[in-house]
C-alpha cells in the first residue's frame, strides 16, 4: 500500500451509493488512468463517513480534504485540480453555515469536532472488502492477544471492568452476559450477533457491517473463546443487501487467513461464523424472538427465564450481542478496561452511536462519548434545526422511546438519564422535531408501527396497543373527549406492566412521554378540536386571506355546499359551520387566498 | 390475505424440491427456503407453500404461519416495477405520508397491491438508512431522494414506456 502517495476515499455506504457514489469512484479511476496516475493515487470505496446530509462524500488523504455533494461529473476537475495541481476544488468544500467560509478538512467541521469514534473507528477509513486494511489498523490483534495471553476468565473480567453495556436497547453489561453463558456447561454453545436493526430511523448497525465487517467477526470469535462456543451466527435483515454482501466477503477472507475456522492463530481454538436471514419483523430484535426466528419459526418471544445464556438457539447456551456492542470489543481488549471506562459517565461508559435525523441540518451517523448533552448533539454536531425553525422535541429510542424537550437539552446522555425522563437509549435513533410537528400525530405514528409489528402472542400488546391507536385516531379526527386522555394513560400503564416482552413493555412510551411533555397539545385536540401545529387535517379549517382575495368568485362558484359568500371584487368569507372541507375552493383559487389553518 | 390461484408446472415443483433439498429439508431452515423460493417465483402463493410443506414434512399451516408473520414475504405477485416508500420516522417527519398518498392517487392502488397491468406495486418499508435523503422512494433498485408529492408523476413516467 505504501506505493500510493494519495488516497481518494469515496463513501460506499447506502446513502451515498444511492446517489451514484460508485459511479464517482469509477470515473475517478478512469481519470487517473487517463493521466497515468493509477500507480500513485488510489481510489477506495469505504464505509459510511456519517455525514449523510451532504453526501456523496469524498475525502482526500493525506491532506484530509473533505468534499461534499460530489457528482460523477466532478471527477475530472478533482483529478485535474486537486490531484495534479494540488489545488482544492473550493466549490465542493463544506461551507460552515455560520461563517459561510469553506472548511478545508474534516477536523475543523462542527460535525466532527465533538465526536469520538470508537465503534465507527474504521468506517470511512478502510476499504471494508479488503481484510489487509483492517489488519493494518490493528485488526485481529485483539483476538491474537486473547488467544495468546489471556484466559477466558481474564477476558471476561476485563470486559466487566470496562463497563461496556449492550448497545441494542436495554443496556445490560456485556461482560456479565458472557459470564452467564460461560458458566452454563453444555456440549455446544453459540454466539449470536443481533443485526436485526428494525428501529425505523436507526442505521448504525448497518453502517458498521457495511464499513467495518471484520470488527464484528473478530469480536464474535473473542466471545466464542470466552464462553466456549465454536459457532457463531449473524442474524441479519434481508433488507440489507450491501451489508450481507460485505459480510460474506469478510467471512470468506477471514477463513482464508485462518482467522476463522480450525486452530485459529495456531491455538486449539475453533470458531466459524455463518449468516441467518431475518425477514422483516421488528420483534425479532428481542433476543428470544430472534432465536425462534433463527430456528425457522415465527419470531415470537418467549418468557424469560430461561435466558438464552441457559437455553437459547437449539436449546443450547447462547450469547446474543448487538452489532455496535461487538464493534467496541476489540478496541477495549487492546486499549484496556481503564481507558474505556475513563470515557463516559459513572454508569454509562464509552461512546454511543446515534442516527441523527428528522428536522435537523446535519442528518447523519455520529458517535459521541456518553455524557454529551442533547444540546451539543443537536445544535453543535447536528447544526441546529432545518430552515431556521424552532426546536420542539427530540425522539430517542425509536418506537420504544419517548420525546424529550427543551428542558432536557442540557441533560448528559446516559442510560439512566434517558429512562428517568421517560425515554430510553434504544438502539440510538434520534429524530429531531420542530414546531411544525404535531406530537399527537407522532405518538400515533409510532403506535401504528407497534400495532403492525406486534407479534400477537400476548393480549396486552396485541389488543391493548390496537385500542390505544384507536383512541389516538379518534383524537386526531377531532372526535376525542377529555376522558379519552385518562383512558390513554391508564391503558398505556397497563400495557407496560403486563406485556410479555420488551416490545409491549415499552410500546406506550411515545404516547405517555408526549402526554407528559405536551399535555396542552392533547387538550387542544380534544377540547378546542384544534391541531396547534396544523398537521391533523380533520381539525383544520379553510380560511380566506383577505389581503390576497381579489373577489373573483371562483371559489364561491366551486363550492358544492354554497358556504362561501361575498360580493364581486370584495374579499370572500367561508362559513366554517357548513363547510365540508372538500378543498375545491383551494384548488380553484389562483391567488393563494384560501389556506388551511 | 388474498392469494392468486395458480397451477404449478412439474419443473416448478422440481425447482422447489431442489431448494428444499439444498437446505437438507431441515425445519430450522424454513426461512432460508422461503427466501430462495420468493427469489425464484417473485412471491409465495399458497400452492408453493403446500409443496414446501409436503417436501419438508411439516403442516401447510406452519409454513403459512411463518410466511404471514414476516413482512418480507408476500403472497401477492409484485409489479414489474415495485415501488417502496420509506415510512421510517425520519422520512415520516419529512413528509413521506403525503408522497405515499400521491402514489396511491396516481396509481389508483393501495399499499400492498399491484396495479391491473402488473406494472407497479406499492409497498411501505421501514428505513433504508438513507435518512439524509428523506423522504426516500425506491423503484426496483433505484433510489429517489428528497421526493416531494409534485415529483411523483415524473417518477412514474420514468417507468412507462
Amino acid at each position: 500500500m505504501s506505493k500510493y502517495s494519495m488516497h481518494l476515499l469515496v463513501c460506499g455506504g447506502t446513502g451515498c451509493k444511492s446517489q451514484e457514489s460508485d459511479i464517482i469512484a469509477e470515473k475517478l479511476k478512469n481519470e487517473l488512468l487517463k493521466q497515468g496516475l493509477e500507480e500513485t493515487v488510489q481510489v477506495i470505496m469505504t464505509g459510511c463517513f456519517g455525514f449523510c446530509e451532504k453526501g456523496p462524500i469524498l475525502k482526500v488523504m493525506p491532506d484530509n480534504t473533505f468534499y461534499t455533494q460530489v457528482k460523477p461529473e466532478d471527477a475530472e476537475e478533482i483529478v485535474e485540480e486537486h490531484v495534479i495541481k494540488g489545488r482544492r476544488v473550493e466549490r465542493l468544500l463544506y461551507t460552515d453555515p455560520e461563517t459561510e467560509a469553506h472548511v478545508e478538512d474534516s477536523k475543523h467541521m462542527g460535525f466532527y469536532k465533538k465526536q469520538l469514534r470508537i465503534a465507527l473507528r474504521n468506517c470511512g477509513v478502510i476499504d471494508p472488502e479488503i481484510i489487509d486494511e483492517y489488519i493494518a489498523r490493528d485488526g485481529y490483534s485483539a483476538l491474537g492477544e486473547v488467544l495468546a495471553n489471556q484466559t477466558p476468565e481474564e477476558t471476561i473480567e476485563l470486559m466487566k471492568a470496562s463497563g461496556l453495556r449492550g448497545r441494542g436497547g436495554a443496556g445490560f453489561p456485556a461482560g456479565l452476559k458472557w459470564d452467564f453463558a460461560r458458566k452454563n456447561e453444555a456440549d455446544q454453545k453459540y454466539v449470536v450477533c443481533n443485526a436485526d436493526e428494525g428501529d425505523p430511523g436507526a442505521f448504525m448497525d448497518r453502517s458498521i457491517l457495511e464499513g467495518d465487517p471484520h470488527s464484528v467477526l473478530e469480536a464474535m470469535a473473542i466471545v466464542g473463546r470466552c464462553i466456549g462456543a465454536d459457532m457463531g451466527y449473524i442474524y441479519i435483515r434481508a433488507e440489507y443487501p450491501l451489508a450481507i454482501a460485505r459480510l460474506k466477503t469478510a467471512i470468506g477472507q477471514a477463513r482464508k487467513y485462518g482467522l476463522l475456522g480450525k486452530d485459529i492463530l495456531g491455538s486449539d481454538f475453533n470458531f466459524d461464523v455463518d449468516l441467518k436471514y431475518g425477514a422483516g419483523a421488528f420483534v425479532c430484535g428481542e433476543e428470544t424472538a430472534l432465536i425462534h426466528s433463527m430456528e425457522g419459526e415465527r419470531g415470537e418471544p418467549s418468557l424469560k427465564p430461561p435466558f438464552p445464556a441457559e437455553s437459547g438457539y437449539m436449546g443450547k447456551p447462547t450469547n446474543v450481542n448487538n452489532v455496535e456492542t461487538l464493534a467496541n470489543v476489540p478496541v477495549i481488549i487492546l486499549k484496556g478496561a481503564e481507558w474505556f471506562s475513563s470515557i463516559g459517565t459513572d454508569t454509562s461508559k464509552g461512546t454511543k452511536v446515534f442516527a441523527l435525523a428528522g428536522k435537523i441540518n446535519n442528518v447523519g451517523l455520529i458517535e459521541v462519548p456518553m455524557g454529551t448533552t442533547l444540546r451539543e448533539v443537536i445544535f453543535e454536531i447536528g447544526g441546529g434545526i432545518k430552515d431556521g425553525k424552532k426546536f420542539k422535541a427530540v425522539q430517542t429510542g425509536g418506537p420504544s422511546g419517548g420525546c424529550l424537550t427543551e428542558k432536557h437539552l442540557d441533560m448528559p446522555i446516559s442510560y439512566e438519564n434517558l429512562v428517568a425522563n421517560g425515554s430510553m437509549m434504544g438502539s440510538g435513533g434520534m429524530i429531531v422535531l420542530d414546531e411544525d410537528d404535531c406530537m399527537v400525530s407522532i405518538a400515533k405514528f409510532y403506535l401504528e408501527f407497534t400495532v403492525e409489528e406486534s407479534c400477537g402472542k400476548c393480549a396486552p400488546c396485541r389488543i391493548g396497543n390496537k385500542r390505544l391507536l384507536e383512541l389516538l385516531e379518534r383524537i386526531c379526527e377531532g372526535k376525542g373527549e377529555e376522558s379519552d386522555l385518562v383512558r390513554l394513560r391508564n391503558l398505556g400503564e397497563v400495557i407496560k406492566d403486563t406485556s410479555l416482552c420488551g416490545l409491549g413493555q415499552s410500546s406506550p412510551n411515545p404516547v405517555l412521554s408526549t402526554m407528559d411533555n405536551f399535555y396542552d397539545e392533547y387538550l387542544a385536540h380534544v377540547v378546542d378540536k384544534k391541531c396547534p401545529s396544523g398537521v391533523c387535517t380533520d381539525l383544520l379549517e379553510y380560511f380566506i386571506v383577505e389581503e390576497n382575495c381579489i373577489g373573483c368568485t371562483a371559489c364561491a362558484r366551486a363550492c358544492p355546499v354554497g358556504c362561501i359568500s361575498g360580493e364581486r371584487k370584495e374579499p370572500h368569507l367561508i362559513n366554517p359551520d357548513t363547510c365540508i372541507k372538500c378543498g375545491a375552493c383551494m384548488e380553484k383559487c389562483k391567488f393563494d387566498a384560501v389556506i388551511l389553518k | 390475505m388474498s392469494s392468486v390461484k395458480i397451477e404449478l408446472r412439474q419443473d416448478q415443483i422440481d425447482k422447489i424440491h431442489t431448494i428444499c433439498d439444498s437446505f437438507g429439508n431441515q425445519s430450522g431452515e424454513l426461512i432460508n427456503v422461503l427466501h430462495k423460493c420468493q427469489e425464484t417465483f417473485g412471491y409465495l402463493p399458497a400452492e408453493v407453500q403446500e409443496v414446501i410443506a409436503e417436501k419438508m414434512e411439516m403442516s401447510a399451516a406452519k409454513v403459512y404461519g411463518v410466511v404471514t408473520f414476516y413482512s418480507f414475504f408476500t403472497m401477492i405477485p409484485k409489479g414489474k416495477h415495485p415501488i417502496s416508500i420509506c415510512t421510517g420516522t425520519a422520512c415520516y417527519v419529512r413528509g413521506a405520508e403525503t408522497v405515499l398518498n400521491e402514489f396511491k392517487k396516481q396509481l389508483e392502488i393501495e399499499v400492498g397491491e399491484t396495479d391491473v397491468n402488473g406494472v407497479f406495486s406499492l409497498s411501505c418499508l421501514r428505513c433504508v438508512g438513507a435518512c439524509g435523503l428523506a423522504p426516500v422512494v425506491q423503484v426496483g433498485d433505484k433510489t429517489y431522494g428528497r421526493v416531494a408529492p409534485d415529483d411523483v408523476k415524473a417518477i412514474i413516467k420514468d417507468y412507462i414506456d
